[in-house]
């Protein structure tokens, strides 16, 4: 006997029926199946159960006929047994699974890079205008010498591997199989335009994409998917990923849906195979481990690419970032826990690591305090929504930022976080062919640019007023920042004084 | 053929070497005095023969994708880590995490082998690795197995000695594990079952065998006086079930 659910639509569909032509493309655009036509009645019809609220009817009705809401059938008030409280245990009860869910953590934590504010200068130093001045955000990411040797105007021992960045922004890590190749494509095609990279996740790299090496991350992940000699050279740099934001200390499950023959033979697994990735690298269960992966990957592409190694923040993250850096470890990501998911158990997702920003600001301090900030380039990403989120990041220290939820809002994701259910109908958390179709890598590709270009501008307009022309005169700079609305505690961690002060 | 001695190097000089070596076109390296070095072979993606003598350290062959090693001596962990071509022939034990990943090609370990060996082993098309066992292996033996062969032979255990240790296959998802004896199963993760061997499986078994007398020398009687079991994993998905949408 089958269980009756308890769990009602989170959503409810209007058609205003004046409007409505039943042109049907709701009907062609749901993925979700929640719109169908009856012909006996000539009518649409949507079953609201199915309902994600990704907007894709909403957006494409030509008659701006429909309007989703939040359901407002609500249950009796009461601040412990919340709605989402109750909707968990139902779906658990009927189900026995555990609950999963996309996207970044959406609870109501802070968000302390809104508290925290930026200066400007007035009188005593001049602003500049980066329209009219030349302004440089080139970043380079590897490790840098303790000291340098210059003789005739020449270095005299060559530098370790650098990454160089036309401004401090990369596409984060998402593999082909979470994303479409598609949405890969774009971000990819953006990356190499504006000079930066796109990392491949834990998903191998397709061989439409192998043109794009010189902007690669090439990921090394617990399951080694896709990991082959070629792959390895293929990157620009390499990047061993011990963990992410939205899950810290869990391994990765690509169900078999999705792994449709692209996707089986970038990963190379077989069709339909599901793709576990475990919770940790079997190899690695010390910083001594680590750095022996490490150097395996150095030795493999001869010294010539720079190692990173991407950790989720979570609560000791300062002590193990030294122990990453004296690993050997060229650059450290820090993916902070509102980072973004294909796919994540929702109690971890929304439970476990701690706010990139004190993750930032604790790891930046005590590489100094160690005096080997020099060794290693940070990464910070999870989640940066802006660009005065990065200005604030590179003044907390990091040398570069990781975006990821935000590139994907550029190629048109609406946040509906039902990435894993790999129906978007947006054409970029999907496998499905007629799906991906939907996201053109070109008109992608140039969204992802103009992102690019408007943060670039604005990064530029608060440099300028501050009166700094080159970001690296930024970079840990903390005095360009006054917290707002902090405790004590809060802004000595972030290492910055009240505003005010 | 070029021999290398290795006493008194780094492993970073002594690779460069064999690098070096292996880009100019030299088919044959033969390593003296090899003490612990590590990450030899490692990424190597041509056709070359490497001998050793001595003890290789961790990492050996990782990420390796078609040359031929043989170690007169032991290996240490995470030999073939990543390994997708090529062949390891080793006479002696190896340790733990041995075949990581391994995606292709095939390894031999004359005597014994550590814990968690062929863990997350998988093939892929044509690729099929093989990880050959003399002796015993440890615990964890081909954890989160998605792929490939896994033989082990159990030569030479005393009466009361166990073939495999504890969690064998836990998580397997695929490819067939071969012991030749009997196992507890006690000792098998939950997620494998014993089956009995077709006649396809003693064709599979039969070249694996034959290659392991050749490179040490064992004659075939020796190892057809017992026969094999077979494992496999009960479901291609054992994690295929767990989830519920949020
Ligand atoms: S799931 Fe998306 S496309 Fe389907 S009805 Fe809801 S908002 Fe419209
Ligand atoms: S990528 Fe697609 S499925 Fe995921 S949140 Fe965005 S619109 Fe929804």
């Amino acid at each position: 006997m089958s269980l009756k659910s308890y769990v009602t639509p989170s959503f409810l569909i209007e058609r205003n029926k004046e409007r409505c032509i039943k042109c049907k493309v709701c009907v062609q655009q749901c993925a979700n199946e929640v719109h169908r036509y009856d012909e006996e009645d000539d009518e649409i019809i949507s079953e609201e159960h199915q309902c994600v609220n990704c907007q894709r009817c909403v957006t494409l009705c030509p008659t701006g006929a429909l309007t989703i809401r939040k359901n407002p059938n609500e249950l009796r008030q009461n601040s412990n047994w919340t709605a989402e409280a109750v909707r968990a245990i139902y779906i658990q009860a009927e189900t026995g699974g555990i609950l999963l869910t996309g996207m970044g953590n959406d609870r109501p934590y802070p968000v302390y890079w809104d508290n925290i504010l930026l200066n400007a200068s007035q009188v005593t130093n001049p602003s500049i205008d980066p329209l009219r001045e030349p302004m440089e955000l080139k970043t380079h990411l590897g490790r840098k010498p303790d000291s340098l040797s210059i003789k005739e105007g020449k270095l005299q021992k060559k530098l370790p591997p650098q990454l160089e960045l036309e401004l401090p922004i990369m596409f984060s890590a998402m593999s082909f199989g979470s994303i479409s190749l598609n949405a890969i494509k774009s971000l990819a095609e953006a990356a190499k335009q504006e000079g930066t990279y796109f990392n491949t996740g834990e998903g191998g790299l397709h061989r439409d994409l192998y043109q794009y090496g010189e902007n690669t991350i090439v990921q090394v992940a617990s399951g080694r998917f896709g990991v082959h000699a070629d792959y390895l050279q293929a990157g620009a740099a390499i990047e061993i990923k011990i963990g992410q934001g939205a899950k810290p200390g869990i391994g990765g499950h690509l169900p078999g849906e999705k792994v449709e023959r692209e996707v089986s033979e970038t990963r190379m697994i077989p069709e339909g195979t599901d793709a576990i990735s475990p919770a940790p690298h079997h190899d690695i269960y010390s910083i001594e481990d680590l750095r022996q992966l490490i150097y395996s990957l150095k030795e493999a592409t001869n010294y010539e690419k720079p190692v990173s190694v991407k950790i989720a923040a979570v609560h000791n993250v300062a002590a193990i970032a030294s122990g990453i850096a004296r690993a050997g470890a060229d650059i450290i990501a820090i993916d902070g826990y509102r980072g973004g998911t294909g796919a994540a158990p929702l109690r971890i997702r929304d439970n476990v690591g701690i706010p990139i920003e004190f993750a930032l600001a604790a790891v930046d301090t005590r590489l100094r305090q160690e005096a080997i900030r020099n060794q290693v380039s940070l990464v910070v990403g999870g989640s940066i929504r802006n660009s005065a989120d990065i200005v604030k990041a590179i003044a907390l220290g990091a040398d570069a930022v990781y975006i990821a939820s935000s590139a994907l809002l550029a190629l048109g994701c609406h946040m509906c976080q039902k990435c894993y259910t790999g129906k978007c109908n947006w054409g970029i958390a999907t496998q499905d062919p007629q799906l991906a179709k939907r996201l053109n890598p070109e008109l992608g590709a140039q969204r992802a640019r103009n992102l690019l270009r408007a943060w670039k501008h604005e990064i530029q307009e608060m440099l300028g007023g501050m009166g700094i022309n080159a970001i690296e005169s930024l970079r840990g700079n903390r005095l360009m920042l006054r917290g707002i609305g902090l405790t004590e505690k809060e802004l000595q961690i972030l290492g910055i004084k009240n505003a005010g002060e | 053929m070029q021999t290398i001695d290795a006493s008194g190097m780094l492993y970073r000089d002594l690779n460069e070497l064999i690098r070096d070596s292996v880009s100019r076109g030299v088919k044959e390296i033969r390593l003296i005095n090899v003490n612990g070095h590590r990450y030899i072979g490692d990424g190597l993606a041509k056709e070359a023969s490497i001998i050793i003598e001595g003890t290789p350290g961790n990492d050996l062959a990782a990420f390796m994708e078609g040359a031929r090693i043989e170690v007169h001596g032991n290996a240490q962990d995470g030999t073939a880590n990543t390994m997708n071509g090529g062949t390891i022939v080793i006479h002696g034990d190896a340790r733990d995490a041995l075949g990581y990943s391994m995606r292709g090609g095939e390894v031999y370990v004359r005597g014994d082998v550590g814990y968690r060996v062929g863990i997350h082993m998988k093939g892929y098309q044509d690729m099929n690795p093989a990880i050959v066992v003399g002796g015993k292996a440890g615990d964890f033996f081909a954890e989160y197995m998605a792929g490939g062969i896994m033989i082990v032979l159990g030569l030479g255990l005393a009466p009361d000695e166990d073939i495999v240790g504890n969690y064998c296959g836990t998580g397997m998802h695929g490819g067939i594990i071969y012991l030749r004896g009997e196992v507890a199963p006690e000792q098998l993760g939950k997620e494998v079952k014993v089956v009995s061997l077709t006649e396809e499986d003693t064709c599979v078994l039969d070249g694996y065998l034959d290659n392991y007398c050749q490179y040490f020398k064992v004659k075939r009687e020796e190892i057809d006086k017992k026969p094999f079991c077979k494992l496999l994993p009960y479901n291609k998905r054992p994690y295929g079930n767990m989830y519920a949408g949020w």
